[in-house]
């Protein structure tokens, strides 16, 4: 048995809308293995919290999901019917959403959305179930579970709804956790406890970890590896020391100019940005998205799709026209 | 250049989604439509109707209608107990109908605006005031009231308009009220305050026009609420007196006959049901396609 | 919650006086209660004798406070016309139009409530235009024509119900479709609407990636939440339904207070009418409190302060 927890091929998602077919992801390829942390990284629009979904299958109706293969622990969940996926869902998949404020029912406790996930998925008698339930708090760092279990979402803070939300996917022991921004809408400080929590369960769960956001302190934290996504397409790819010493696609190169580093960036001196807009995704769309922003870009961009290419090292990839020795080292 | 599809330009797209939402709404179109009709006919009944409507002829009583094959087309409608004919009846019914609809909605309108406006954009005590007094007219039977004081006053159609309009000026206070709050509590007002505008100012030229969205609305629904209300209190015959032709009253006189003469009942009926779905019809349209989130 | 209660109880209390008032004020209004008593035939003598044993000369606010702290202990005035305790009177009718409201009201929710859900289950679909169709014309259909084409129908060409008295449940179930299909519109709309709002929360999407079945997050999820304002619309609605009775009972000839109501004002007897008023008004008093309190108590955002 491979170490492999999740791979999908070719993922798109397109949404009709009154002008036209959104394009919203492009042919996305991904995987995880065990033990390892994915961090999907881009900037509001760029498709990820759709890629994360369509992974799960909860798609809103009209989104229209097409994959080439999607395997769960190297077996195909491509074509699961809605109950099969059900099954799934929440067992041996877990989501955690951006905003811990409104994922929770707020007419139901705390320990009753706990024991309906476990009862849902394993056969347990309602004590037993309220006894893992509350053996799962305390592992997310919740003291006075007990009570806990009794108490109303209202009446739990944000960093504690959240680790609620990560306690509620670990009830089965999942082999995968997809985490959609789960710590932007909270306190820095909430931040990175949570963060460091989620380091710590995934050693002890052996679980792949799916981490979906727009900062890159996150990302520098908590990767393995990374995925750039720009305008619904994967543009670099690859472990998190490559990404950082060495970021081969344009964007992501203009992405570490945006950062200021302690030490190398000057006081008064302009920070880093990328000039332009993201393009519209709606209908057909011919070469390279970001070739209008791009310093780089040649008439060979636009024409026809952009593959994606290995850097040097053949665990990195990126979507560019130009080679990696034409490539210009940025300081 | 990077090619794509859609050329959407900013200015075309605000007219572009009107026309959209208007296509899509047939319903206020149907309504709108026989709006108008109704009213046309009720300001030339004089014209349109082929007889006098308080015309007796007691040797052509209970006249089928044409489409009977004891009917005539003398008698388009047939006729009542009284021989009147039906159709101009039912023409000059709409008057009635209408004229204390707009009539009965006028006045509460008036009334529940004034109210309703004062509450949002003073707040404090008189908003508590009127709250309170909302609440209380809406604890009060409107059926019940309406009918004594009828019976008290005497029915006629003046009597008629006014209980209703001071009885049905509970919504309009309330949709005014949450309007005027939200408004209130928008930055362009608090500019104009600031610059000096006295508060009677603000009020006309700030608050008023972008509540007149949702006063267009609410009035046609009480138009449609009045209209319901004068025939069923006219049908209890605590409303427009005999020999007045309103479509009530027409069903009330039908009523003991109802089962061999059918007709008597049914055609003031359809005609109430039409006009009262046309006006709601008309109001839900303009809701939608000015305001579609304000649904429900 | 104890505090919203108290809250909410003062000011129900507050309401009843003010409708009581008006209510009592309202009938002195251009009649003479002494001549409504007296009779068509009465001299002036007489009149002016019924109005000092009365106590009608008296300033209306002192006539007020009587008749409320009778009133207040369960005296409601004798019927001019039916010569027997108003209170029993009422008392003895309303059985009928509280069968008739429960029924209705429960009619309407059967009704409207699948089809709301249905409908926000599947927005623009067949059955969401079937609903909403059904919901406009509902609107627009006067209830004493319906109920007389109900008659016609049913009761004379299909015989399948008879036409009045109260004396068999099949007696109640025109009146009760009659009463009740005014309500289903607005209940219907109000749970399409709250179920719409609800199926697109975050916590519903949490729901459904925690692997529930699909039945499970509509009823125990989504509805319990939408179902909350449908709770209170279907009170204040049910307290309407008692006005609403005076028509439908009229036609039906069924004894209840509705019918009551119709017979008093036709024939002038104020004590019963105002009786009515009070008696009708506290009802929807007293029906929107518990409504208020049955709101808070289903939202623990509001029940656990």
């Amino acid at each position: 048995m491979s170490n492999r927890v999740l791979s999908v091929e070719n993922l798109s998602v397109d949404i009709p809308l009154a002008d036209g077919v959104l394009h919203a992801v492009d042919n996305v390829t991904l995987h995880v293995d065990r033990g390892e942390t994915l961090c999907i990284v881009g900037e509001s629009g760029c498709g990820k919290s759709l890629t994360s979904l369509a992974l799960m299958d909860l798609l809103p109706k009209k989104a229209i999901r097409t994959i080439a293969s999607l395997d769960l622990n190297d077996a195909s969940i491509l074509n699961y019917s809605e109950k099969q996926m059900s099954d799934v869902r929440g067992n041996r998949m877990g989501m955690i959403f951006q905003e811990p404020m409104t994922s929770l029912n707020p007419a139901f406790t705390i320990g009753n959305q706990m024991v309906e996930t476990l009862r849902r998925h394993r056969k347990l008698s309602n004590a037993e179930a309220q006894d893992l339930a509350k053996q799962t708090l305390e592992k997310v760092g919740i003291t006075a579970a007990e009570q806990r279990l009794n108490q109303y979402p209202h009446q739990l803070s944000g960093g504690l709804r959240q680790r609620v939300m990560i306690a509620m996917t670990l009830l089965c022991e999942p082999e995968l956790i997809i985490a959609d921004e789960p710590t932007t809408a909270l306190d820095v400080t909430i931040q990175a406890q949570i963060l460091l929590l989620l380091q710590e369960l995934q050693a002890e769960y052996d679980m792949g970890l799916i981490l979906i956001t727009h900062d890159l302190g996150v990302v520098a934290r908590i990767a393995t590896r990374v995925a750039v996504m720009y305008a619904g397409q994967v543009v670099e790819q690859g472990t998190a020391e490559q990404i950082f010493e060495n970021p081969m696609h344009p964007y992501t190169r203009g992405l570490m100019r945006c950062i200021p580093v302690p030490g190398r960036t000057q006081p008064g001196e302009p920070l880093g940005s990328i000039p332009g807009m993201v393009p519209s995704l709606i209908g057909r769309f011919t070469g390279c998205r970001f070739a209008d922003r791009c310093d780089l870009v040649k008439d060979a961009c636009r024409k026809g799709d952009v593959p994606l290419r290995d850097a040097k090292g053949k665990t990195q990839g990126y979507r560019c026209v130009i080679e990696p020795r034409d490539m210009t080292k940025v300081a | 250049m990077a090619t794509s599809d859609s050329q959407t330009s900013a200015p075309n797209k605000g007219f572009d989604l009107l026309r959209r939402r208007v296509r899509g709404h047939q319903g206020m179109i149907i309504g709108s439509v026989i709006v108008v009709s109704v009213l046309l006919i009720a300001l030339l009944a004089p014209l349109l109707a082929p007889h006098d409507p308080y015309q007796q002829d007691l040797l052509k009583r209970l006249v089928p209608p044409v489409w009977d094959s004891r009917g005539s087309w003398e008698h388009v409608l047939g006729t009542d107990h009284l021989g009147r004919d039906y159709l101009s009846r039912l023409i000059y019914g709409a008057r009635i109908s209408l004229l204390i609809g707009i009539g009965a909605a006028l006045i509460s309108g008036i009334i529940g605006t004034i109210m309703g406006v004062m509450a949002g954009y003073f707040g404090g005590r008189v908003d508590m005031i009127v709250t309170f007094m909302i609440t209380v007219r809406l604890s009060m039977p409107v059926v019940l009231v309406a009918l004594a004081v009828v019976a008290i006053v005497g029915g006629s159609l003046q009597v008629v308009i006014a209980v209703l309009g001071l009885l049905l000026w509970d919504r309009f206070a309330v949709v005014m009220r949450s309007s005027t709050l939200q408004i209130r509590s928008m930055d362009y007002v608090a500019a104009a305050r600031a610059v000096g505008c006295s508060t009677s100012r603000v009020l006309m030229t700030e608050v008023m026009p972008n509540v007149v969205n949702n006063l267009i609305v609410i009035t046609t629904i009480e138009i449609a609420h009045a209209i319901i209300l004068e025939a069923a209190l006219s049908f209890l015959g605590l409303g427009v007196q005999p020999p007045m032709p309103s479509w009530g009253l027409m069903v009330s006189e039908g009523k003991d006959m109802m089962l061999f003469e059918p007709w008597l009942i049914t055609i003031p009926g359809v005609a109430l049901f039409l006009l009262v779905l046309a006006i709601n019809l008309m109001g839900d349209g303009v809701r939608d396609i000015t305001a579609p989130e304000n649904r429900n | 919650m104890i505090y919203y209660t108290l809250k909410r109880l003062g000011l129900a209390l507050l309401v009843a006086l003010t409708v009581s008032f008006i209510s009592f004020g309202l009938l002195y209004l251009s009649s003479d209660p002494a001549i409504a008593m007296a009779g068509e035939t009465a001299s002036d003598a007489d009149i002016e004798a019924i109005r000092k044993l009365y106590g009608f000369d008296r300033p209306i606010l002192v006539q007020y406070l009587d008749w409320l702290q009778r009133a207040l202990s369960g005296d409601l005035g004798k019927s001019y016309y039916f010569r027997t305790d108003v209170s029993a009177l009422i008392g003895e009718r309303l059985p009928t139009t509280m069968t008739l409201g429960v029924c209705a009201i429960t009619f309407a929710i059967v009704l409207s409530v699948p089809l709301g859900v249905a409908a926000a289950i599947r927005p623009n679909s067949l059955i969401d235009r079937l609903a909403l169709f059904l919901s406009v014309m509902g609107q627009a259909l006067p209830s004493f024509w319906f109920a007389l084409m109900l008659i016609v129908f049913l009761s004379v060409n299909l015989r399948l119900l008879p036409t009045s008295g109260s004396d068999t449940w099949l007696h109640f179930v025109m009146p009760t479709v009659v009463l009740g299909y005014y309500a289903a519109p607005a209940i219907m709309r109000l749970t399409r609407t709250g179920m719409l709002e609800v199926l697109s929360t975050d916590y519903i999407r949490t729901a459904r990636a925690k692997g529930l079945r699909p039945w499970v997050v509509l009823f125990k999820h989504a509805l319990r939440n939408a179902i909350i304002p449908v709770v209170s619309l279907a009170a204040v609605q049910f307290g309407f339904m008692l006005g609403g009775s005076i028509v439908v009972e009229t036609i039906f000839a069924l004894h209840g207070a509705g019918f009551l109501a119709w017979e008093s004002i036709t024939r002038n007897d104020l004590p019963t009418v105002q009786g009515l008023i009070l008696v009708f008004s506290l009802f929807y008093i007293v029906l929107t409190f518990f409504a208020d309190l049955l709101n808070a108590w289903l939202d623990p955002r509001i029940r656990i302060n």
